[in-house]
């Protein structure tokens, strides 16, 4: 395997992790203000399918995104609604929310396309184009001539949509937010012990939603970059466990973002050797593909079992915050 | 002193939210632009309109009644099992195993044979989940969903490298022998007209008789008791001498088992064979059917058939009024799940302050009586 190779696999890896990174991120800043979200890929996929729908009615690919990120947001809602002022179970809103997203997408789209379940095929100025970096040489053929430095730079960081420098933006971001700012600390003890927040004037109801809300813009910049970015247009359950590869990569990296970003990334570099070769010869070893793509479960599951480190969730996570009157 | 009368809160709520979630899809359908009404009639008709249909409805209530259960067990002890749907594959798995590896004189004692296995392979996949949150504290609703996508990377792994059939390209197992098959609803029915293609099968007897089992267990047994108490408060159950990882652990296990049970009905009483995703979200719908049914096995028998008529209703709408995508079924399946379980708050505190009310105006009707 040559230099180049690994850095297409490094490339790919990159444009996988993105839906991972942002869902994961969606996950943190819900998680961390206490309302368990396991509604990631439901939101994800109504954002998809919202994007590249309007995406292609209108044209522009930028009045898309307002879109998915306008259905996220409302599913986003609708889990607040229940969880936070209804006070209902957190994790059967979530599989309602998957569910209804699951639905609702293929219905639509169906009654407005006719496609069996999915959008046209996205025309390029309905899709982000890919960001060519100053400098950069897009052609293979030119990227092979350069030297490994060069090649880094044109294969591995150029070259991509908008929105994947923007989630690796967002996660300093998330950092600063959560961990710098007063409304950060005050999430994040939302998430700990709301009373106390109560007790200092400090609403536990707007906190947590206005966690639910950015989880909501989070998912819909997901969900459109799986439609308008990865691919051109949604098809029936594009976002085909991602939301829940995502939760998994949020457990792993024990709520924390800097983590979230390298567990994305190793998610996605599973994702991207599966995608690259079927089944993987490691001397008499043959390790099949589904091996590949069930390892993200598996490791969670190691990680649950407490054999690489304790995974501590917020500690008042999943518990409606009942006022006390 | 309770809110309201027992029959307001097993009753009344649930209709009221099923009623909900029926009138929300109703626009949905009028939004896409077609009559709910025909659209209801179609789906009925589809449904219960003939022997036919009613093969379908029961063959899927047959399914929805061992999930429904499943998850109905788990929430007794405050458990939420979402891993139904890997469990019922792995199920699968165990009923493959035994009816292809045995030659069965008799349906009979294949029958019994599938049972245990699927029970035991399901509760085995419940089992870890089970132990991870008894001795590790980590989220069982976490762990038994990873659970469902390994299952179904494991299962895909095994049809196509171990079961799949030399020279054939279709991942699914050979068929089972020709004694193993169930008795069809054709068989034992057949005298109410149900025809040779419903997939109504015997199961369907092995459901119900589940039932009454998890009904005697949840209520005129001990360890039902155990259940109960853990799941109405883990620490006072603790004070009570009962063990948590035992209850967690048992639970589990019966949930896992029920769950793998549905196999018996898909893999050996229709298919046949085991084939590729033949759980379909039957796991998933057992949580709606659960949560509508109130984890009672006489509520779970009663939204199983509700959401076996809307799968069987839904193939027959999309036949009838191709404008309705077959997943509005699921929009409705969301819905039920939404208004039953996610936003019970919504519709149980007005009711609550309605009957509060009307119990008020009733005391001052009988306090002012006497002073007059």
């Amino acid at each position: 395997m040559d230099f180049l190779t690994v850095l297409q696999i490094l490339d790919s890896t990159v444009r996988l992790a993105t839906p991972l990174l942002l869902a994961c991120l969606a996950g943190l800043w819900s998680e961390r203000a206490g309302i368990f979200d396991i509604g990631l890929e439901g939101k994800m996929l109504a954002a998809a399918f919202f994007s590249a729908a309007i995406a292609f009615t209108a044209g522009s690919v930028w009045i898309g995104l307002l879109a998915g990120i306008a259905a996220s947001m409302v599913l986003a809602g609708l889990h607040g609604a229940a969880s936070i002022t209804f006070r209902g179970n957190q994790l059967i809103s979530g599989v309602a929310i998957n569910f209804l997203a699951a639905g609702l997408t293929v219905v639509i789209a169906q009654t407005w396309f006719q496609q069996g379940g999915r959008t046209p095929q996205l025309p390029s100025d309905a899709r982000f184009a890919n960001v060519e970096l100053p400098g950069a040489a897009t052609r293979i053929r030119d990227i092979a001539q350069q030297g490994p430095l060069g090649q880094i730079y044109s294969e591995l960081i150029s070259g991509h949509s908008i929105i994947v420098y923007a989630a690796l933006l967002i996660v300093p971001l998330t950092w600063w937010a959560l961990y710098r700012t007063r409304f950060g600390l005050r999430l994040r003890a939302v998430g700990e012990n709301p009373a106390a927040v109560d007790t200092a004037g400090i609403s536990v109801v707007g906190l947590r939603y206005a966690a639910v809300m950015i989880a909501g813009v989070l998912c819909g910049l997901a969900g459109a970059y799986l439609a308008t970015a990865l691919n051109a247009g949604f098809v029936k359950d594009m976002s085909a466990g991602r939301g829940f590869i995502a939760l998994a990569a949020l457990i792993f990296a024990k709520w924390r973002p800097w983590y979230a970003l390298s567990a994305c990334l190793l998610f996605g570099f599973f994702d991207a050797v599966g995608n690259r070769f079927q089944n993987i010869q490691l001397g008499e070893l043959v390790v099949p593909v589904q091996f590949m793509q069930a390892l993200p479960y598996i490791l969670v599951v190691i990680v649950l079992a407490g054999l690489v480190g304790k995974a501590i969730p917020p500690r008042a996570g999943g518990e409606p915050y009942v006022k006390e009157r | 002193m309770d809110k309201m009368p027992k029959w307001a809160d097993i009753i009344l709520i649930p209709l009221i939210s099923v009623v909900l979630a029926l009138v929300v899809s109703g626009l949905v359908v009028a939004l896409i632009g077609e009559s709910p009404w025909r659209a209801m009639q179609v789906m009925v008709q589809g449904a219960f309109g003939s022997a036919y249909g009613w093969g379908y409805t029961l063959y899927y209530a047959t399914n929805f009644i061992f999930t429904g259960l499943a998850v109905a067990v788990a929430f007794h002890a405050r458990l939420f099992n979402i891993g139904g749907e890997g469990q019922a594959a792995i199920g699968g798995l165990g009923v493959a195993i035994i009816l292809l590896g045995v030659a069965w004189p008799h349906w009979t004692i294949a029958l019994l044979a599938a049972i245990l296995f699927s029970a035991a392979f399901g509760a085995a996949w419940a089992a870890v989940p089970a132990y991870l949150q008894a001795k590790r504290g980590s989220h069982i609703v976490i762990t038994t969903i990873m659970f469902n996508y390994i299952a179904s990377a494991l299962l895909v792994y095994l049809l196509v490298n171990v079961f799949r059939v030399e020279g054939s390209m279709a991942p699914e197992s050979a068929r089972f022998a020709e004694a193993t098959n169930l008795p069809t609803a054709s068989d034992f029915a057949g005298f109410l007209g149900f025809g040779t293609s419903a997939p109504l099968n015997f199961a369907f007897f092995i459901a119900l008789l589940a039932c009454v089992g998890v009904w005697l267990l949840i209520w005129k047994t001990r360890l039902g008791y155990e259940i109960r108490a853990f799941g109405q408060s883990q620490t006072a159950a603790v004070y009570a001498g009962i063990n948590p990882t035992k209850i967690i652990m048992i639970t589990m296990l019966i949930s896992g088992g029920l769950a793998g049970m549905m196999a018996i009905n898909v893999v050996m009483g229709e298919a046949e064979r085991l084939v590729l995703d033949f759980v379909e979200g039957a796991g998933f719908v057992g949580i709606a059917v659960a949560l509508m049914g109130r984890s009672h096995p006489v509520g779970v028998v009663l939204a199983a058939l509700l959401f076996g008529a809307l799968y069987q209703g839904g193939a027959e709408l999309q036949f009838e009024m191709p404008a309705i995508s077959r997943e509005m079924v699921v929009v409705i399946q969301a819905l039920v799940i939404l208004f039953t379980g996610a936003l019970d708050n919504m519709v149980r505190m007005p009711m609550e302050s309605l009957f509060l009310s009307l119990r008020r105006r009733r005391e001052a009707g009988q306090s002012q009586t006497p002073a007059e």
